[in-house]
């Protein structure tokens, strides 16, 4: 079985900074996978290169074996990838239903359509998706006034309406309550095992990764330095090294002084 | 060579007070983010001052001196302006600033006219600096070469100021973000007001310092204004430097143009600046600006709705009553009405992009006139019947915008703001100067509708049914799909572009759309009046526009209609009036700081307070 992302050698630099460096994995379909790190890891970089956010300096991204390495955005959204970002980005001046109604049009090409009223086209599947992540009974509301974890939810929604095969998820839980973290990745676990779409993930929240991700990579300075399941990882010794240091640093320093 | 050398020595003397003038808008640019448009007032500011002073302070001293002293005045001046108009503003959205500096310009001039009166003056000549020197047999003036000599130490001092001293360094922090500076604990108010006071201050200096060549007249605001856009724009918003290099190139090409291809200068000018915008789209020493990195500002618009029931009959009933007004009302009524319908149906076009686009052009008066002037030129060079005529207007002009908008769709915010601006500029200097064809400053005459239109009456319910219909177009637009995804690039452009949408290109196409709207009103104009001239298609007319939907409400979608029925209603008996510019810009200023929702945001706010709308739900 192919996987549904594959990575290849993917690197990035920013000047002198090799911000990733470097880095296979493969996302399985079905999968629920963590990419984690420390700050300044690489992990948004990364995400930004799948997307097409940003131009790999070198390196290789395939969907379902089709390259897709260097496309705009929009195109790899319309190859079946959705995304949320680490900050939403709603359309404020929309309901919550027109904000996925938005998407299911340019899902279905209509974007320059200029004959029908738009807030009257695809509501019921904007209502069916809504219903899935728990916000059908506020459809209606302004995006403005919402709170941010249901933005959340909204983004998540929003994510969905092209019925993508893979979904990247930069840090889906930041900014929220600790008990809204659990509830939004329960749904997306949920998301995951009913529709079969394969989900990557960014997160800072280790109870999030390990109670739900089937597997998790590891990534430091730019590499990749570790990918397996949730005990594996917490095995692993360089992770550990980087997660709760090594004291190599501190030895390092020491000689010198 | 000698007239060479001689020409190229008056270029660079007339760098001086643009240099001037130049470097003050961009420094206040740079720090507060404000484009002032009033900076030409400051100019002319400081021509009549230092006028006023060098009657007054005797020799040699005594001008320089009123130079210098003219300086601080104006400067003084800005800093009222600062605290008064700008301070409350400097959170709200660019359009707002513009139009509240726009404001200025208008209480300026009518000010001015109170003090110094309406003819126009002659400058001293320099104590000492009267006569000619001959240079390889030509004569220049000897003040020329003293501001030759003079700029490069005003260009070090800036310098000096600002990259050796301390306030000079927290005006570059400023200048990279501001917020940082804040936090780090520097009064960000007394900083904008300082940099104000600096940038009026230099703009009262050119005022002062060109008398000798130039004099003070009371049309020398809007006169150095665009020269100045232009050199700030070429030379980066916000370099000192780039503005040096840029009044050096622009007045050396201006004397050139007049001396050798006199019937383009102008044309050649925004040519230039077109060039340069189009490799370098921030200015030769310019940087890029991230659009948005602090997020959106002001309140966020509401979701919209077609209008229900009560409204359509509302529209309905309003419809009726102006297809009434001939068999009640007089001629003038309709002619009157007519012009009101062609200016609502242009502002609507402007609101439409404005709005729910979110692009602010400062240019949309190009699309006016450029659809007037298709049909124009049909008319007299090919004989063309007046039905096809008029539907070249729009096709015209929607072509104009799809060339104009494949340039400024790339940018954003103040930097889109001032491309559409040059182009327009363009255009309105070709037209102008382009005598043989365009007929120049005499337009072209005897553009009348065919027999069956050509009463009042019969073209009233033309324009009345072609009006109202475009209008209504625009307004279905904003509620179809296309225009949902245009708000949608507006909201969140980096949302859209990761749902499948091609935002640029939604964008040019709106651009395009707008501008086709703004050529239809353009093609009933020149059908109503008989003829064009190039005033159509200048700044004053964009302004217009801008004023009226800014009037009539941003932040809403018939703000640009009802605001163009309040200001053509009351511009006939506003105009009789002798200071009525101080009025209008009294209340422009008064409406950006107290009212800034406009007439149709206010109205709707005032009737969800008293009961009659239905409240939204809101944040509290």
């Amino acid at each position: 079985m192919t996987a549904v992302l594959k990575v290849e050698g993917l690197s990035k630099s920013f000047g002198g900074v090799k911000a990733v460096n470097g880095v296979d994995f493969e996302v399985a379909p079905g999968e629920l996978k963590a990419l984690i790190g420390p700050n300044g890891a690489g992990k948004s970089t990364c995400f930004n290169m799948l997307m097409g956010q940003l131009m790999p300096s070198a390196g290789k991204v395939y969907l379902k074996g089709e390259q897709i390495t260097g496309l705009p955005p929009r195109v790899i959204w319309r190859k079946g990838v959705g995304r949320t970002f680490q900050i939403t980005g709603t359309y404020q001046s929309m309901t919550v239903a027109e904000n996925v109604q938005m998407a299911l049009m340019s899902h279905h090409r209509k974007l320059f359509s200029l004959l029908p009223y738009a807030y009257r086209l695809f509501r019921e599947e904007a209502l069916a998706l809504l219903d899935v992540v728990g916000m059908a009974d506020q459809a209606d509301r302004s995006c403005a006034i919402l709170a941010y974890g249901d933005l959340k939810r909204l983004e998540l929604a929003i994510a969905l309406s092209n019925d993508p095969m893979l979904l990247l998820m930069d840090e889906p839980t930041a900014g929220m309550a600790p008990k809204e973290r659990i509830n939004l990745m329960q749904l997306t676990s949920d998301i995951v095992r009913d529709r079969g779409i394969s989900v990557l993930f960014t997160e800072h929240d280790m109870d999030v990764v390990f109670a739900h991700a089937h597997h998790i990579m590891v990534l430091n300075r730019g590499e990749l330095i570790a990918d397996g399941t949730a005990s594996e990882v917490r095995a692993n010794a360089r992770v550990q090294e980087v997660y709760l240091g090594g004291g190599t640093l501190y030895a390092a320093e020491g000689s010198h002084a | 060579m000698g007239l060479f050398v001689a020409q190229l020595l008056t270029g660079l003397a007339n760098a001086a007070a643009l240099f001037l003038v130049a470097s003050g808008l961009s420094l206040i640019f740079g720090v507060t983010r404000i484009v002032n448009f009033a900076h030409g007032s400051l100019y002319m500011l400081g021509a009549y001052v230092g006028l006023t002073l060098m009657n007054t302070l005797p020799g040699a001293f005594g001008f320089w001196g009123s130079i210098v002293l003219a300086g601080l005045v104006v400067g003084l001046i800005g800093i009222l302006i600062e605290i008064c108009v700008l301070r409350p503003i400097y959170r709200a959205p660019e359009l707002f600033q513009l139009v509240a500096t726009f404001g200025v310009i208008l209480v300026i001039q009518d000010l001015a006219l109170m003090i110094w009166g309406a003819e126009d003056r002659l400058g001293p000549r320099a104590p000492g600096l009267k006569s000619v020197v001959r240079i390889l047999g030509e004569p220049v003036p000897q003040y020329d070469l003293a501001l030759i000599a003079i700029t490069p130490f005003i260009l070090f001092a800036l310098w000096w100021f600002i990259t050796r001293t301390r306030i000079g360094i927290l005006v570059r922090a400023a200048t990279q973000d501001r917020e940082m500076v804040g936090a780090l604990g520097v009064n960000q108010s007394w900083l904008f007001t300082g940099v104000f006071f600096l940038g009026a201050a230099l703009a009262g200096l050119g005022g002062a310092i060109q008398l000798p060549k130039g004099g003070a007249d009371l049309l020398m605001d809007l006169n150095i204004i665009s020269a100045v856009f232009v050199v700030v724009v070429i030379g980066g918003m916000g370099s000192i430097p780039g503005a040096f290099i840029a009044s050096v190139l622009i007045s050396v090409l201006n004397v050139f143009g007049v001396a050798y291809i006199p019937q383009s200068t102008l044309v050649l000018i925004y040519v230039v600046m077109a060039v340069v915008l189009t490799v370098r789209p921030y200015g030769l020493l310019g940087r890029e600006e991230k659009a948005g990195e602090h997020g959106q500002v002001g309140e966020v618009e509401r979701p919209i709705r077609p209008v229900g029931t009560r409204g359509r009959a509302f529209v309905f009933v309003l419809l009726v009553v102006l297809a009434c007004v001939p068999f009640v009302g007089s001629s003038f009524l309709q002619v009157l009405i007519t012009d009101i319908l062609i200016f609502c149906l242009f502002a609507a076009s402007l609101q439409f992009i404005l709005s729910s686009g979110g692009l602010v052009s400062f240019g949309h008066a190009v699309f006016f006139g450029g659809g007037a002037y298709a049909a124009a030129l049909l008319v007299t060079y090919a004989d063309t019947p007046m039905e096809l005529a008029l539907l070249c207007a729009p096709l015209g002009a929607g072509l104009l915008a799809l060339g104009i908008g494949w340039f400024c769709i790339r940018l954003s915010g103040v930097y889109f703001a001032m491309l559409t601006l040059a182009f327009s500029q363009l255009v309105w200097s070709l037209v102008y100067q382009w005598g043989a064809v365009t007929g120049g400053d005499d337009g072209l005459v005897n553009i009348w509708p065919s027999a069956w239109l050509s009463g009042t009456t019969a073209y009233y319910y033309f324009t009345l049914a072609v009006g109202v219909g475009g209008i209504l177009v625009l307004r279905h637009i904003i509620h179809s799909p296309f225009g949902y995804t245009l708000r949608a690039t507006r909201d969140s452009a980096r949302q859209a572009e990761a749902t499948g949408i091609d935002v640029k290109r939604v964008q040019w196409l709106a651009f395009a759309l707008a501008g086709t709207m703004a050529g239809l009103a353009g093609g009933l104009f020149v059908f109503s009046k008989g003829s064009i001239f190039p005033n159509e298609l200048e700044i004053g007319k964009s302004f217009d526009a801008l004023i009226v939907v800014f009037l009539g409400g941003v932040k809403t979608l018939s703000g640009g209609v009802v605001g163009a029925v309040f200001m053509e209603s009351i511009k006939d008996w506003l105009t009789r009036l002798e200071y009525w510019r101080l009025i209008l810009g009294l209340v422009i200023i008064g409406v950006v700081i107290i009212a800034p929702d406009g007439i149709v945001g206010s109205l709707r706010k005032l009737g969800e307070r008293i009961g009659l709308l239905k409240e939204q739900e809101s944040m509290r």
